[in-house]
C-alpha cells in the first residue's frame, strides 16, 4: 500500500526519479515569455538575473551584520514533568547553619529561579526570611569554587580522595571536623561513617551566633518556643523576630497574638530590654534601652520580682520601673508568658530558665521535650579545638561550611595555626576559597544545597527534605558523598539518605510511596536526629545569681549583632540582594557602621559618616558613625558579617569585620565588649535608603492607635479625611471630578496589616527576585537611586508634635519634629505602587506608557516609555523607579549586579519579567505575570480564578501574612471580606485626601501600650 | 510715515540719516570680524564643546550621569528648560505686542530680541529631549500615525501640550523674525561685493525688490504674525506652568502659576534682552539706536513684571496658609526655611528686591547698574525655577522618600553648554545678520517737513569709519542737512 504524492510520482518518469533523489531541485528558470524562441531556456533571463543579484546583495548585507549566536538546544528526550516555559515547584529546605526555612523552589526550564515558603511546613508555615529569599542567587555565584583542588592545583575527585584517605589514615593527632550546627540526620550519619573509619575523629560544631549558654542552661537542649500562646513576652536582648534562632518560625507565632479584629480585641504585650534598636525591639510595646552588661542584673531583678525576694537595686530608674511592670504582668499570665534572652552568658540563661520555670511556662509556651536543633554549637569545644590546633594536637582538620578564620573571635589564631601548618592535613569543603578554605591544602567544594539531596530536623519530630533542582553547575561533589567516599563507601548519598529514612517511614512495601510523598511535600513528621551531646554542665541557680553582679559603670560597651540581611556573612556575604537590602531599622545598605546614641555623638562632636577607630582587647576596626535613635546610652553597636576578604567581588571589603571585637571567654563567646572609640578624621558615607526618619505628624500617611482605644471603640482608631460638600462632610472620593473606571471582571487589590508587619524585609527580596530588579551598588544608593519596587518605610516617633504649633510656632516645631526621640516608637509601612484608580502618573505621561488596566492595575508599558520621569514626580508615594543606567551592561555595575552580566548569573532571572532597559520607568506591577498565569490556568479549566490561587511575590514571602492580595470584585474573597469588616475601623488609604483612590488598603497599627507605663503618651 | 511731534524726543539720536542707518548697521555685516567678536565666539565655542561632551555622556551612559534621584526626577534639566523658554519671551513680546501697541521704540531692539527668542527656544528645546531616558524615541510624543492601533500620544499630559506650545512658538517666532529680515537682507545683497555674499543674501532675501507691493505685503504679514504671536506670548508659559500646575505635588499644584509664569518669563526675557543689548550696543557701536531711553523703558517693564512675580510669591504663601492644607503649608515653610532656604533667599532678593532699584531714576538710566541688575534678575529667575522644581519635589508627601539634590559636573556642563550654544548662535547672528531692523528704524527717524532725513552719500564706503572701534562720525557726509535737533537735556545729565 503506497500513497502517491502527485501524478508525477504515479507516472514515475525518469526525470521525476532524478529530481526526487536530488536534495535541491534544479534551478527552474523563469522564461521571459518570448514564446517561440528556441534557445530562450539556455540564457539566464534578465528578471532572474535581477532576482539573483537582489538576493545575493541582500544575503551579503545580512551576513555582514554579525548577530551573536545564541544556541537553544531542545531536549532530546523531554523530561516528563518539564514543559518549556512552564514553572515547576519542588519542595526543599534552606538551612545554612542559621535560620531554617522550608522552601518551594520555582524551577523554570530546568533551573531554580525563585524560592518561596513551603506552606506545608508546620515550622515556617509558608514564611521565608529575606536571607532565604535571596539564597537562590548564591547558586549562580561565580565566586564558588568550581572544581576540587589540591595544593593550589585542580584535581579530579579520585586523586583528591586518594590523597585525603591516605592523609587521614596516617594523621598523627586528632582528626577534627569543624562545622556549623548540623540538623541533618543523614549528614550526621555520613559523618559517623567517616568517624568510624578513622581513629580519634572528633566533630566540633560551633555557631557563629552562639546559643551555647542557652543550651547549657537547659541541660544541653535548645527549648522550642511557642510565641503564639504567649500573652506577655519579655525579651532580654533576644532579637527573635530578626536573627535569634528561628526568626521566621517565631515571627509567624508572634503575630498570631498581635493581629486584632473586632472579634479579637486582645494582643500580647511585649517588653524588650536591649542595647541596639533591633527589629524585635522596634515591634515591642515597651522597649527599654540598656547596656549589655545590665542584661544580667535585669534578669536577676526580674527573677527576684517573679519568684519573690531580692531587689532590683543597681538598675536605672526606667529599667526598674519596667522590670516591676513586666514581673507583674508575667505573674498575671503564668503559663502563658515567656522570657527569652539573647545573651550567651550561662548565668543569664540559667536565671532566665529559672524564671520560665517559676512562671510555669515550661511545657506550655516553652518545650524541652520537643527541642529545637538549629543551634548545637558548644563554645567550649571550639575553644578547645583552637587550643589543640595551636598546640599541634590536631593531625587533620576538615572545615565543612565553617569559616572560623573570618567569623570566630579567635580567627586570627586559627589563621596563624593553619599558615604555620600546625595540622598536617587541612581540608576545606567550603563552597569557595574563603578565608579559611584558602588556607587549606585540599579543597573539596560541596554542592550548593539546591544541587543536593539532604534531610533536616530543625525541631524534634519535624523533618524536611532537600532535593536537587538542577544538575550541578560545577565539578563539585556533595559533601556527604565526599564523607562516604573518605569512609570507604561507594554508595551515593541519595541511597544512603533514603536508607536512613526507612527508620522514619518504615521498611515495609509502603516505603516508596511514603518517600515519594515526602519528596513531594518536602516535610514529614518523625524523628531521626540523635539527641546532640552537650558536655558542659549547667550552672546551679545559686551560682548563676552570684555571678550576676551590678552593671559595669565605666567604659563604652559595644554590642555586636547580626543584620537581618547579611546575618553572619557566610555565603550571603557575596549576595548583592542582601547587601542592598536596607537594614530594617537604620535603612543602611552596603556595609556596617558604628551605631551611636545621639547624646554620645553630640558630646564627642561626631557627625554621621565620620570614621571611628573602634578598639577592644588590642584589636581595632575602622567604621563610620551612624547616629541611631534607641541606642542605649554609653553603648555602641556594630554588625558582624561584614569585612569579608575572600568571598567574591560583591562582598569583599564591604565594611569591616567586627567578629574580632567579640570576647572569647571560657564561658562562651560574648557578643559585647568594652571599647574605646577614636575619631580618625576620615569620612565614609553610609548609604541609607531613607534619610528622613520621622513621620512629621502626617497621620494620613501611616496611622496607629492604642489597644485601649481599640477595645473601647474600633470605629475611632483611624482618622478619615472628610471634605465639605453641600451635603455635609463626605469622603474625598465622593466629590471626584473624574469618571470612575468600570471593572467588569476583576479588581485586584491588596491590604497591608500594619499590626502584622514586623518590617523584616522579606517581601523586598521576594519582589526583587521575582521581578528581576537590578542591584545598583553603594554609590547609587547614596545617590538615592535604589531600584526596589517594594520598600518598607520606617518611621521613628518624635518628641515633638503639631500641638506645639501654638506655643513654639510652626517653624520651630517643624524643625523639632524632624528629630526622632531618643528611644523612639517605630512603625513600619510596606510601600509599593498603590495602583490608584485615579492615578496621577497616568494622566501626565505624554506617550501613554503608563495606563490603567481593565482590572484596576496601573501598568507600565516599558516599550512605550520615553523616560520623562514626570510620572515619578507626580507619584505621591514615590514608588516609581527609573533606570538611570543600563544596569545589565554598564561596566560600573558589573561587580554588584553581576548576575545580569554573565550567562551563569542570568540563569536566575525570571523569564516572565522583562529586564528593563536604560531610560525606562519601572514600578510594582502587582506581579502581573502571576496574575496572568493564574487567570490562564483557570481559563484552561473553564472556571474563574479561586481566591488565594493568585498571590503576589511579596504576599507569598511574608512570614507574618501581613500582606493580603485578592480580587475586590469577588465579594467572597478574603480581601473583600477583610475590607468590609475593617471599613470605618482600621482600613485606611494612604493620603486619602488627595483622592487618588489607591487599590492598596492599610490597616491601622494598634499598640498595646497602656498609658501609665508607656514612655510617651500616644497621640490619638 | 507718520507725523511725529517735534516735542517728542527722537528715538534715534545723533541725527542719523537714512544712509547713516544703512551704513551703520550694514557695516558690522560687511566689515571683517573684529577681535572682540572673535574672542567672544571662541569662549562660546569652548562652552559649546562642554555642551557636546556633557550631552555625549548623557546619551551614552544615561540620565544617571545627572544628579537626579528617585524623589527628584527633574532638577536642572527642567529648571534650565523653563529658564530658557522664559528668556525667549521678550522677543515675541517686543515684536508682537509692542507692535500692536504701536510702541515705536521697539524697532531698534526687536530684531535682536527676536533672534534671542529663537536661540533661547532652541536652547530650551534641548532639555525636553535630553531629559528623556530614551531620547531616540522622542518622536513618540508626536501624534504620529502608527501601526499600533489606538496607541497615540496622551492628550491629557501637559508635556504633550508643551510639545505643541513650544513648537508653535518656535515656528511662529522664526517666521516672524525671518519676515522682518527679508528687506534688510535685500539691502545687504544690494551692497554686497563678494560673490558668495551676494549669492547667499540674494537667496536669503527671497527676491525682495522693495516694490510697493512688497512693502504692502510685508506690513500686512507683520501685522498678521503679530496678531498670531500675541496669544503665544501668553500661551507658551501658561502651558509650561501647567506642567507643574496640573500635578499633585505640593508647591506645584497651584492655580496662580499661569499668570505668574508669564510675568516671570517676560521679566527674565527683558533682563536677558538688556544684558545682550548693552553688550551689542557697545561692541557694535549702536548707542544712537539703542538709547538710554530704550534702556529705561525696558527697565520699567522689568520692574513691573518683577513686582508681579513678587506678588505671586507672596500670594502662594497666603494661599498655603489660607488653604489649611498641611502638605502645602509645609512645602512653603520648607521652601523658605528648609535645606534649600538659600535658593529661596536668592530668588527673593534677586527677583523681588533688586528690580525695585529701578524706581530710582539714576539706576534706570545707568548702563552699569542696568547691566548688573539684568544679570541678577537672570540669576534670580533661574533660582525661581530651581526653587519651584527642587524644593517642592524634595520633600513632598511621604517623609520616607525625602531627599536632597546635588548636581553633577554633567548637569553643570549641560547648563553652561547651552549658554555656549546660545552665544554661539547669537554671535553668528550678530555678525552675519543685521542686528537692527534697518527698514523699520528708518521709519522712526525724527524729521520735520522742511528738515527731514535725506538720502545722501554714496554706497562706496567712503564714509566708513577709520577703524573697527571708531564710531561713525555724525554729519560725516557734507551737505546733508541734519535730520533732527541733536541736543536734548538728558544727554547732558
Amino acid at each position: 500500500m503506497k500513497y502517491w504524492k502527485g501524478i508525477e510520482e504515479l507516472d514515475n518518469s525518469p526525470e521525476f526519479v532524478k529530481n526526487a533523489f536530488a536534495e535541491f531541485p534544479d534551478f527552474l528558470p523563469v522564461k521571459e515569455g518570448r514564446a517561440g524562441s528556441a534557445d530562450d531556456s539556455s540564457v539566464a533571463p534578465r528578471r532572474d538575473f535581477l532576482k539573483l543579484m537582489g538576493f545575493s546583495v541582500a544575503a551579503a548585507t545580512l551576513a555582514a551584520c554579525e548577530a551573536p549566536v545564541h544556541k537553544a538546544i531542545p531536549y532530546l528526550n523531554k523530561p516528563e514533568e518539564i514543559d518549556p516555559s512552564i514553572s515547576n515547584f519542588y519542595a526543599s529546605t534552606y538551612f545554612t547553619g542559621s535560620d531554617y526555612n522550608a522552601v518551594l523552589v520555582k524551577n523554570r526550564d530546568g533551573r531554580p529561579i525563585k524560592l518561596e515558603g513551603n506552606p506545608e511546613s508546620p515550622v515556617t508555615r509558608g514564611g521565608l526570611s529575606a536571607r532565604a529569599q535571596a539564597a537562590v542567587l548564591n547558586l549562580y555565584d561565580g565566586a564558588r569554587l568550581q572544581h576540587f583542588m589540591a595544593k593550589g592545583k585542580r584535581v579530579e575527585f579520585a586523586q583528591l580522595d586518594q590523597a585525603v584517605r591516605t592523609g587521614l589514615g596516617s594523621a598523627s593527632g586528632k582528626i577534627v571536623l569543624v562545622s556549623p550546627t548540623i540538623i541533618s540526620p543523614g549528614t550526621k550519619r555520613a559523618i559517623a561513617e567517616l568517624a568510624g573509619r578513622y581513629r580519634s575523629f572528633e566533630h566540633v560544631m560551633y555557631d557563629v551566633n552562639s546559643a551555647s549558654a542557652l543550651l547549657q542552661a537547659n541541660g544541653g537542649v535548645l527549648p522550642s518556643y511557642d510565641f503564639s500562646r504567649v500573652n506577655v513576652i519579655v525579651s532580654l536582648g533576644a532579637d527573635f523576630l530578626g536573627t535569634w534562632i528561628s526568626p521566621v518560625e517565631y515571627s509567624r507565632q508572634y503575630v498570631t497574638n498581635r493581629k486584632v479584629s473586632t472579634d479579637k480585641r486582645t494582643m500580647s504585650r511585649h517588653f524588650q530590654f536591649e542595647t541596639a534598636l533591633s527589629l524585635t525591639g522596634s515591634n515591642a510595646d515597651v522597649r527599654v534601652a540598656v547596656k549589655p552588661s545590665e542584661i544580667g542584673p535585669i534578669a536577676l531583678a526580674l527573677y527576684n520580682a517573679v519568684a519573690g525576694g531580692g531587689s532590683s537595686a543597681g538598675l536605672s530608674a526606667a529599667a526598674q520601673k519596667q522590670v516591676a511592670q513586666a514581673a507583674k504582668e508575667l505573674q498575671a499570665n503564668r503559663g502563658a508568658s515567656l522570657v527569652v534572652s539573647g545573651s550567651n552568658d550561662p548565668a543569664v540563661q540559667t536565671v532566665v530558665a529559672a524564671i520560665n520555670q517559676a512562671l510555669g511556662n515550661v511545657g506550655t509556651t516553652l518545650s524541652l521535650t520537643t527541642p529545637s536543633f538549629v543551634r548545637q554549637g558548644e563554645d567550649g569545644r571550639m575553644s578547645q579545638f583552637i587550643s589543640d590546633l595551636k598546640s599541634g594536637a590536631v593531625g587533620a582538620v576538615i572545615f565543612y561550611h565553617a569559616n572560623p578564620v573570618f567569623n570566630h573571635p579567635r580567627g586570627a589564631e586559627i589563621e596563624e595555626a593553619l599558615k604555620g601548618n600546625k595540622a598536617a592535613l587541612t581540608i576545606s569543603l567550603n563552597d569557595r576559597l574563603d578565608e579559611t578554605g584558602s588556607l587549606c591544602q585540599y579543597q573539596a567544594p560541596d554542592h550548593h544545597w539546591l544541587e543536593s539531596w539532604n534531610d533536616y530536623e530543625p525541631k524534634r519530630g519535624e523533618l524536611s527534605l532537600a532535593q536537587p533542582t538542577i544538575t550541578p553547575l560545577f565539578k563539585t561533589r556533595q559533601a556527604q558523598e565526599t564523607f562516604l567516599r573518605w569512609a570507604g563507601s561507594n554508595e551515593t548519598y541519595y541511597d544512603f539518605l533514603k536508607d536512613g529514612w526507612r527508620t522514619v517511614l518504615g521498611t515495609n512495601n509502603g516505603f516508596q510511596a511514603a518517600w515519594d510523598k515526602v519528596v513531594h511535600d518536602g516535610v514529614a513528621t518523625g524523628s531521626a536526629l540523635p539527641t546532640p551531646t552537650f558536655t558542659t554542665q549547667p550552672l546551679s541557680l545559686a551560682e548563676a545569681t552570684s555571678r550576676l553582679g551590678g552593671a559595669s559603670k565605666s567604659g563604652i560597651e559595644a554590642v555586636l549583632y547580626e543584620k537581618v540581611g547579611i546575618g553572619e556573612g557566610g555565603i550571603e556575604g557575596n549576595n548583592p540582594f542582601l547587601h542592598e537590602l536596607p537594614d530594617p531599622i537604620s535603612k543602611a545598605t552596603w556595609g556596617n557602621y558604628v551605631a551611636v546614641p545621639r547624646k554620645m555623638a553630640e558630646e564627642n562632636k561626631w557627625q554621621q559618616n565620620d570614621v571611628l577607630k573602634v578598639t577592644a582587647g588590642g584589636k581595632s576596626i575602622e567604621l563610620p558613625v551612624l547616629v541611631q535613635p534607641g541606642q542605649a546610652e554609653g553603648t555602641v553597636s556594630i554588625a558582624v558579617g561584614y569585612g569579608r576578604t575572600k568571598v567574591g567581588k560583591v562582598g569583599d571589603a564591604v565594611g569591616a569585620n567586627a567578629f574580632v571585637l567579640a570576647q572569647a571567654t571560657p564561658a562562651g563567646v560574648q557578643y559585647y565588649n568594652t571599647v574605646t572609640l577614636e575619631k580618625t578624621g576620615a569620612t565614609n558615607p553610609i548609604a541609607q535608603t531613607q534619610t528622613h526618619h520621622t513621620i512629621m505628624d502626617r497621620h494620613e500617611v501611616v496611622q496607629e492607635n492604642t489597644l485601649a482605644k481599640y477595645r473601647e471603640n474600633p470605629k475611632e482608631v483611624s482618622e478619615y479625611e472628610r471634605v465639605a460638600t453641600p451635603d455635609g462632610l463626605e469622603k474625598p472620593n465622593k466629590v471626584s471630578l473624574w469618571q470612575d473606571y468600570q471593572y467588569n471582571d476583576h479588581h485586584w487589590g491588596m491590604a497591608v496589616d500594619l499590626n502584622s508587619c514586623i518590617g523584616c524585609g522579606s517581601c523586598v527580596i521576594g519582589c526583587q527576585t521575582e521581578n528581576n530588579i537590578a542591584v545598583v551598588g553603594k554609590q547609587q544608593v547614596l545617590n538615592r537611586r535604589e531600584m526596589h519596587w517594594m520598600r518598607i518605610d520606617r518611621y521613628y516617633s518624635s518628641d515633638h508634635h503639631e500641638d506645639e504649633f501654638e506655643k513654639n510656632g510652626k517653624l520651630k516645631t517643624y524643625a523639632a519634629m524632624e528629630d526622632p526621640s531618643d528611644n523612639p516608637q517605630v512603625i513600619f509601612q510596606p510601600m509599593m505602587c498603590q495602583h490608584c484608580n485615579h492615578a496621577p502618573c497616568e494622566t501626565v505621561c505624554p506617550v501613554l506608557a503608563t495606563t490603567h488596566s481593565s482590572e484596576g492595575l496601573n501598568q507600565m508599558t516599558y516599550n512605550r516609555c520615553v523616560g520623562t520621569r514626570y510620572c515619578a514626580n507626580n507619584c505621591p508615594y514615590k514608588v516609581r523607579r527609573f533606570n538611570w543606567f543600563s544596569y545589565y551592561s554598564n561596566e560600573k555595575f558589573e561587580d554588584v549586579n553581576g548576575h545580569m552580566f554573565t550567562d551563569l548569573g542570568r540563569m536566575v532571572l525570571n523569564p516572565d519579567v522583562t529586564v528593563r532597559a536604560r531610560g525606562v520607568m519601572e514600578k510594582c506591577s502587582m506581579c502581573i505575570q502571576r496574575i496572568q498565569l493564574g487567570k490562564l490556568e483557570a481559563k484552561k479549566q473553564k472556571r474563574r480564578p479561586k481566591d488565594g490561587e493568585i498571590i503576589t511575590a511579596c504576599a507569598q514571602s511574608c512570614p507574618t501574612e501581613a500582606i493580603l492580595f485578592g480580587d475586590m470584585r469577588d465579594p467572597n474573597s478574603r480581601l473583600s471580606q477583610l475590607l468590609r469588616r475593617e471599613d470605618g475601623e482600621r482600613a485606611f488609604h494612604v493620603l486619602d485626601s488627595i483622592n487618588v483612590q489607591p487599590n492598596v488598603t492599610y490597616l491601622t497599627k494598634i499598640r498595646n501600650g497602656a498609658a501609665e507605663f508607656f514612655p510617651q503618651e500616644e497621640k490619638a | 510715515m507718520q507725523y511725529v511731534s517735534p516735542v517728542r524726543e527722537p528715538l534715534v539720536t545723533s541725527g542719523k540719516t537714512y544712509h547713516d542707518v544703512t551704513q551703520d548697521i550694514c557695516y558690522q555685516v560687511e566689515a571683517a570680524p573684529n577681535i572682540r567678536w572673535m574672542g567672544a565666539l571662541g569662549v562660546a565655542l569652548i562652552l559649546l564643546g562642554i555642551f557636546f561632551y556633557s550631552v555625549y555622556r548623557t546619551l551614552w551612559y544615561g540620565i544617571g550621569e545627572w544628579g537626579l534621584n528617585k524623589t527628584i526626577g527633574w532638577a536642572w534639566d527642567i529648571t534650565n528648560f523653563v529658564w530658557w523658554v522664559g528668556i525667549g519671551h521678550a522677543g515675541t513680546l517686543i515684536s508682537a505686542v509692542l507692535l500692536l501697541f504701536r510702541q515705536k521704540w521697539r524697532s531698534s531692539i526687536n530684531r535682536a530680541a527676536e533672534a534671542m527668542t529663537i536661540f533661547a527656544v532652541i536652547c530650551a528645546a534641548m532639555f525636553p529631549v535630553l531629559h528623556m531616558g530614551r531620547p531616540w524615541l522622542a518622536f513618540y510624543v508626536f501624534p504620529l500615525q502608527n501601526t499600533l492601533g489606538s496607541l497615540w500620544a496622551n492628550f491629557n499630559s501637559p508635556l504633550l501640550w508643551d510639545v505643541f506650545a513650544i513648537s508653535t512658538y518656535f515656528t511662529v517666532s522664526l517666521v516672524f523674525w525671518y519676515t522682518g529680515l527679508v528687506p534688510d537682507f535685500a539691502t545687504i545683497r544690494d551692497r554686497a561685493k563678494g560673490k558668495i555674499a551676494r549669492f547667499s543674501y540674494s537667496i536669503l532675501s527671497m527676491g525682495w525688490t522693495g516694490s510697493a507691493k512688497h512693502w504692502s505685503r510685508y506690513e500686512t504679514v507683520s501685522l498678521i504674525l503679530a496678531g498670531v504671536s500675541t496669544p503665544l506670548v501668553l500661551s507658551v508659559h501658561t502651558i509650561v506652568s501647567m506642567d507643574f500646575a496640573t500635578s499633585v505635588v505640593p508647591g506645584w499644584h497651584t492655580t496662580i502659576f499661569p499668570p505668574y509664569f508669564v510675568s516671570g518669563a517676560i521679566f527674565s526675557g527683558f533682563a536677558m534682552v538688556l544684558t545682550l543689548m548693552l553688550i551689542t550696543r557697545v561692541v557694535f557701536k549702536l548707542e544712537d539706536y539703542i538709547t538710554l531711553e530704550h534702556i529705561a523703558l525696558m527697565n520699567k517693564i522689568m520692574m513691573v513684571t518683577g513686582s508681579i512675580v513678587g506678588v505671586a510669591y507672596i500670594t502662594e504663601f497666603f494661599i498655603a496658609w489660607y488653604s489649611q492644607v498641611e502638605y502645602e503649608q509645609y512645602c512653603f515653610i520648607n521652601r523658605a526655611t528648609g535645606p534649600y532656604w538659600w535658593a529661596y533667599a536668592c530668588m527673593m532678593s534677586c527677583n523681588v528686591l533688586s528690580p525695585q532699584f529701578v524706581w530710582i531714576r539714576r539706576v534706570r538710566y545707568s548702563i552699569v547698574m542696568t547691566f548688573i541688575l539684568s544679570i541678577i534678575v537672570n540669576i534670580g529667575m533661574w533660582f525661581e525655577r530651581f526653587v519651584i522644581i527642587v524644593s517642592s519635589l524634595h520633600r513632598d508627601y511621604l517623609p520616607s522618600s525625602w531627599a536632597m539634590f546635588s548636581p553633577t559636573r554633567i548637569d553643570v556642563g549641560i547648563y553652561v553648554g547651552t549658554i555656549g550654544l546660545f552665544f554661539t548662535l547669537f554671535l553668528l547672528f550678530a555678525k552675519f545678520f543685521p542686528v537692527i531692523n534697518m527698514a523699520e528704524v528708518k521709519t522712526i527717524l525724527k524729521y520735520t517737513v522742511n528738515d527731514g532725513p535725506t538720502y545722501g552719500g554714496s554706497n562706496d564706503g567712503s564714509r566708513s569709519p577709520a577703524g573697527h572701534h571708531a564710531a561713525p562720525a555724525p554729519y560725516s557726509t557734507p551737505g546733508v542737512p541734519a535730520s533732527a535737533p541733536v541736543n536734548y537735556d538728558k544727554q547732558n545729565d
